[in-house]
């Protein structure tokens, strides 16, 4: 079964740049996206939105909305209670009630209070504009420091000193999620560490607060049909089958009852799952009996599709003098916002397990706490908790290496964890797979020209211009699995079925949105089956085509998601080979898949469609089995894979203006086999972009009122075409052990790398300032202030 | 809400008319009156560019443009590009160079090349990325975008 | 994000305009490339009833030379300076700061007009037609009459424009030793501070090399486009050599109130960068001699 699941990686198919067959329709402009939905008869729903960041409702005042042109509805958070269940979280911990039409307090600017549904857009807008909103006004929780002394006010009940959940892991701890008890951990071997090291760095750190902002906004368009009942629902989520879960008991359906289909997505990083305006479209269908659509603005879009990152921590390196790292201790603050939404808690906590970065370093302790403040809540975006360990573990590593002043590329060799040592669990838990990582740095030091970049910024620093080089090395932590690491299962479904006509129609639960799984999980069925890519239809996105799924988050589509498929893909032809050799009185054993054939090597042939119209209507069926060619699997997993990567950024910082100017990234990146080339690139470049814009420009800022000062991208820079280098870049391969195509994931690589290397150059620029640490977004006047304040 | 006017514009060659709110947008007419599904929106503030057309030949935000604004003139949107099944060199360009992952601000980035390509047949890399000043890509970190837009260029 | 109703006509004349103006009571707006007004409407900042449409009237756009001057109409789109060889061959500041607005899209459909009338205290324009020191050719109900430039941008979003009253034409001497230095706010492409300098520089005589004249003008700095008189100041009757030019942009900041302060850049912050641009720009307005 394993070797016959087993695609090589020099398979027909496995390995080639295969042009996407999701684009014909994309570049004609024919692709279906959320707005391009319209069904008879729908109405348009648009929210009234609180305009203060913590406040008791006073008074909504609705009745100048209710009697304008085509307003069907207009209802407020009173009205609502009991009609709408709270927005949804997966988390062990406590939380507090998140109501999705608040009817008391509001506690972050952006938050609903009342709604309109209307018969067009543009008039459920003008009503929502005559909609009036007192609140009276309550201090405003902004910084998060602050708020865990409970100062200026408390946002929950139950939440004393707004904290959501303190939790500590690592060395000392015995419970592997950790422990929320201080008195039970032991800190013998943490205190010793930093007693007995050479040379301590200690840094706080600060993680920004970013928006994921995909260019498609959230939408949403339920239709509720309460004769059979059944809701049919077109949502941007990345995650169907959850949301049709929480949909569903939303209305009181079971899931029979309810459909989920994400059509075409302009993209969601982590950011697009479940939220409450689903819940409104949804009940608002119910009660009105019309299909109702929402399309989020982009100024909702950025105060309320859900934040990340956010994270402040103080960072405690201990090592020996040449290098070596003897132990790392974090204290992380989490500024999660106002709720929780479906992952909020739990992300911070994936930042520990990432805390040992490439390295064995043998003591690991982490201190997070998560606090409640009135701003936006926090959830998933690429990288997801990752970002924020490697840009603490690899700036702390530079720090290091300036200290001792060591190479950072040696700094980093001395640390690694060696290929032999594989599988490695490291002190902060993980198992990883395997990586051969001093191999990848020497080839990210060749094509970078390392010791040519150093003499030329040598140069340039002598010619008096601030020249920087920065590097990282980052570990991505992907295919999060089996189901104890994942709160909601860590399992993908696939199913595979061989058409009367030979054809072969798949189903994945990786519902994709841009990551090409139509043309790469086609490539891993093909050789698979020895047949044409073109010859398969792959199907997502819908929970009434793919019966079962997790989703594509957390870089997992292809590891996990793929090997589903594979699995399903081998019963079927375990089935083909009984029915072919049946047909060609030959035996099992001597059955092979090739060239778009089943048969015997050098003896019958038969076609797909041959075989297949044979098993749909077979005149004698083989013992044991049943007709037709359509099977299903679950794949869990055994552990997780653990991508890795180097990168190294050449900036130049305008001595005059602080302006950043990013001249070379280079890097190598290892995700394990890659099935298409082209699409890994792809997902790296993507990845690398979004880790450079929080480096220069990407920082949410929110003022002492908590009213957000970067709402559009007037103000809020992400990186376009003229910020960015021409990239450089290489692979290593180091296959996975742990699933049948030796693939990793690549999703969030660039994105955990980036940041930090681009961090690392700027302050390498700034060094002869006597510049020791600067956190992003190096905005130009942060930047220049630091090189005024070096030059007095 | 004010009079619907009569507007009459012609939308990839073809003279499309309806009669309109003033304040209707050229993007939600698109879409909405003609079905022109094609042309994305955004944003709100005209930065991202994914509602990008040709008004009279040059790239325009049809987010920031009245319908009635566009009466009389020529209008192209990404369903106009192709001339029937054969795409245009930078459609090509994009499918041959993976320019797209979601593809959502596609249309908008290849209605923003082709102004740009008319304008200026032989563009240097630092060209065609500041000629996407107007669009924003949040998948592709634009590289293959310019490979897509260079490829097009060199096939022009 | 979907603007409030309007009524909209589109005039044919400028005779026509005015009267369509004119007749209502309500709040009328000119509308042009509305690449300034459009955005404010969408936001509900702006909530005009009615919207005359100006870009159909003939003569009011283009780029011409008549009796020494450069004029250019009101509805000329940016690319279109951008673009011209008039400007790039006698003008190539306007030409320059045109190049550096916003995106291709945004120069396709804005206009000079429309960009002077709204007077956004960050965009390019307002600082060149102050250092220019052109003039404004208005029209409206009263008749028709002159600005300077300089008059003509009084406050914040505050320019000297009654009611009723439209820019129809710019008008300027040629001056090719002049040019635009901006620092972009990355975001929004706007000038977190631009200087424009125009110079006369001395050829012959001589004198080759002394600054006869300079007129140094700021945009991003503070509510609106204003000279900066020190520079100019400590520029005239000097050869632009390093120093001399040096000392003269540190004077930027002299005489400029209400300077902006936001988190793109501080009150402090922009008083500095004043200082650089306009050293780059009276460099490179120095080297265009």
């Amino acid at each position: 079964m394993a070797a016959d699941a087993t695609p090589s990686p020099g398979g027909k198919h496995v390995g080639q740049r295969l042009k996407r067959r999701e684009d014909p329709a994309l570049i004609r402009g024919q692709g279906t996206f959320i707005d391009d939905v319209r069904l008879p008869g729908m109405l348009h729903l648009a929210f009234k939105r609180s305009d203060v960041a913590h406040g008791r409702i006073v008074r909504v005042d609705t009745s100048a909305a209710r009697a304008m042109p085509g307003v069907r509805l207009v209802a407020t958070g009173a009205d609502l209670q009991g009609v709408l269940p709270s927005v949804p979280v997966i988390t062990p911990f406590p939380y507090p009630d998140h109501p999705a039409v608040t009817p008391d307090k509001v506690r972050y600017v952006g938050e609903p209070v009342a709604l309109v549904v209307a018969e067009d857009r543009y008039q459920a807008q003008d009503a929502v504009e005559a909609i009036e909103v007192t609140i009276e006004d309550l201090p405003a929780v902004v910084d998060a420091e602050t708020a865990l002394r409970g100062e200026p006010a408390l946002l929950h009940e139950g939440f004393a000193n707004n904290v959501a959940l303190r939790i500590i892991s690592g060395t000392g701890v015995t419970e592997a999620a950790g422990t929320q008890d201080p008195e039970a951990v032991d800190n013998r071997e943490l205190d010793a560490a930093f007693e007995t090291a050479e040379v301590v760095i200690s840094q706080r750190m600060v993680n920004p607060r970013i928006a994921p902002s995909a260019i498609e906004t959230r939408g949403v368009v339920a239709q509720y049909e309460a004769t059979r009942p059944y809701l049919t629902i077109w949502s941007t989520t990345q995650r169907p089958h959850a949301h049709r879960r929480f949909l569903a008991a939303a209305l009181g359906l079971g899931e029979h009852q309810a459909r989920t289909i994400a059509p075409e997505m302009g993209g969601g990083f982590g950011a697009k799952k479940i939220y409450g305006e689903d819940f409104v479209a949804a009940a608002l269908s119910k009660q009105l009996g019309a299909p109702i659509k929402w399309i989020e603005d982009r100024s909702e879009a950025f105060l309320t599709t859900t934040h990340a990152r956010d994270v402040i921590g103080q960072i405690e390196l201990a090592a020996k003098r040449d290098g070596t790292v003897t132990a790392l201790k974090a204290r992380l603050v989490a500024d999660i916002g106002a709720y929780e939404m479906l992952l909020t808690a739990f992300i911070p906590t994936l930042t520990h397990g990432l805390l040992s970065g490439g390295y064995a370093i043998p003591v690991i302790r982490s201190e997070l706490i998560e606090v409640f403040t009135n701003k936006m809540p926090t959830d998933a975006y690429r990288g997801a908790g990752m970002p924020e360990a490697i840009f603490f573990v690899e700036r702390s590593m530079e720090l290091l290496a300036r200290e001792l002043g060591m190479d950072p590329a040696e700094v980093r060799r001395k640390n690694f964890i060696r290929p032999e040592q594989f599988p490695y669990k490291t002190a902060a838990g993980n198992e990883y797979d395997s990586g051969e990582y001093e191999r990848l740095l020497d080839a990210t030091l060749e094509l970078a020209g390392w010791e040519e970049m150093r003499a030329e910024q040598a140069a340039a620093r002598a010619a008096g211009r601030l020249v920087g080089l920065g590097m990282s090395f980052y570990i991505e932590l992907c295919a999060i699995g089996p189901s104890t690491m994942f709160p909601d299962g860590g399992w993908e479904h696939g199913s595979v079925t061989v058409e009367r006509d030979g054809r072969i129609t798949a189903t994945t639960g990786a519902s994709a949105h841009g990551q090409g799984h139509e043309t790469s999980f086609a490539q891993v069925l093909a050789d698979q089956f020895g047949i044409e890519p073109e010859t398969i239809t792959l199907l997502h996105g819908d929970t009434a085509v793919a019966k079962q799924g997790v989703g594509t988050v957390a870089s997992r589509s292809l590891v996990v998601g793929g090997t589903a498929l594979l699995m399903a893909g081998s019963k079927v032809k375990a089935k083909m080979t009984r029915f072919a050799a049946q047909l060609l009185e030959a035996r099992e054993e001597e059955i092979e898949f090739a060239n778009g054939e089943v048969g015997v090597a050098g003896g019958g042939k038969l076609s797909f469609e041959e075989v297949a119209s044979y098993a749909y209507a077979p005149q004698q069926l083989p013992a044991g089995t049943e007709p037709g060619l359509s099977e299903e699997a679950f794949w869990e997993p055994p552990g997780m894979t653990f991508p890795y990567g180097c990168y190294i950024a050449q900036v130049e910082v305008d001595r005059e203006t602080g302006e950043v100017a990013l001249q070379r990234f280079v890097g190598v990146d290892d995700c394990g086999t890659i099935v298409n080339p082209l699409i890994v690139e792809g997902q790296i470049h993507g990845g690398i972009a979004q880790g450079i814009g929080p480096a220069l420009t990407e920082e949410l800022r929110y003022d002492e009122h908590g009213q957000l000062l970067t709402g559009s991208f007037m103000d809020y820079a992400i990186p376009r075409a003229s910020d960015l280098p021409r990239f450089e870049l290489g692979v290593t391969v180091t296959p996975s052990p742990l699933n049948p195509l030796g693939a990793k994931g690549t999703g969030e690589a660039g994105t955990i790398g980036a940041t930090p290397a681009v961090v690392n150059a700027v302050v390498d620029a700034l060094s002869e300032l006597g510049v020791r640490h600067v956190d992003p977004a190096l905005h130009p006047e942060k930047v220049w202030r630091l090189i005024r304040g070096g030059e007095r | 809400m004010s009079e619907k006017v009569p507007v009459e514009v012609r939308v990839n060659g073809e003279l499309r008319s309806a009669a309109v709110e003033p304040r209707l947008l050229l993007v939600h007419f698109l879409r909405e009156e003609l079905g022109l599904t094609g042309t994305h929106v955004g944003c709100d503030t005209s930065q991202c560019g994914a509602c990008t057309v040709l008004i009279d030949g040059r790239s325009a935000k049809s987010c920031t443009v009245f319908a009635v604004q566009a009466a009389g003139s020529a209008v192209t949107t990404i369903e106009g590009l192709a001339e029937g099944e054969a795409l245009h060199p930078i459609q090509e360009g994009f499918w041959e160079e993976h320019g797209l992952q979601c593809g959502y601000c596609t249309p908008g980035m290849i209605m923003a090349a082709a102004s740009l390509l008319k304008e200026n047949p032989d563009p240097s890399e630092t060209e065609i990325r500041s000629g996407l000043d107007g669009n924003l890509c949040r998948c592709t970190g634009y590289q293959h975008i310019v490979n897509a837009i260079a490829r097009a260029a060199q096939q022009g | 994000m979907i603007p409030a109703a309007f009524d909209y006509r589109r005039a044919k004349t400028i005779d026509e305009a005015l009267a369509l103006i004119g007749e209502t009571a309500e709040e009328a707006r000119f509308l042009a490339g509305g690449h300034s007004l459009i955005p404010l409407m969408k936001l509900r900042f702006s909530q005009p009833d009615r919207l005359v449409d100006i870009m159909h009237v003939p003569g009011l756009a283009g780029i011409w030379e008549r009796n020494g001057q450069v004029g250019i109409g009101a509805t000329t789109r940016y690319v279109e300076l951008e673009r011209s060889r008039i400007l790039q061959d006698v003008l190539p500041v306007v030409a320059e700061a045109a190049g550096e607005i916003g995106d291709p899209q945004v120069r396709h459909r804005g206009t000079i007009g429309g960009s002077l009338a709204h007077a956004d205290p960050a965009a390019d324009l307002p600082a060149v037609m102050v250092a220019l020191d052109a003039f404004l050719d208005i029209v409206g109900p009263q008749g028709r009459r002159r600005v300077q430039a300089e008059d003509f941008f009084q406050g914040f979003f505050t320019v000297d424009l009654a009611e009723g009253e439209l820019i129809t034409e710019m008008r300027m001497l040629p001056r090719r030793t002049a040019a635009y230095a901006k620092l972009h706010q990355k975001a929004s492409h706007f000038a977190l501070v631009g200087v424009a300098a125009a110079l006369e520089i001395e050829a012959g005589n001589g004198a080759d090399g002394v600054c006869r004249g300079a007129r140094v003008a700021v945009t991003g700095l503070s509510t609106h486009a204003q000279r900066l008189r020190g520079v100019e100041a400590s520029l005239i009757g000097e050869r632009l050599e390093e120093e001399v030019i040096r000392a003269a942009a540190e004077r930027a900041p002299e005489g400029i109130e209400e300077v902006n302060d936001d988190l793109h850049g501080s009150a402090e912050y922009r008083r500095e960068m004043a200082k650089v641009f306009a050293a780059r720009a009276i460099r490179r307005a120095a080297a265009r001699a």
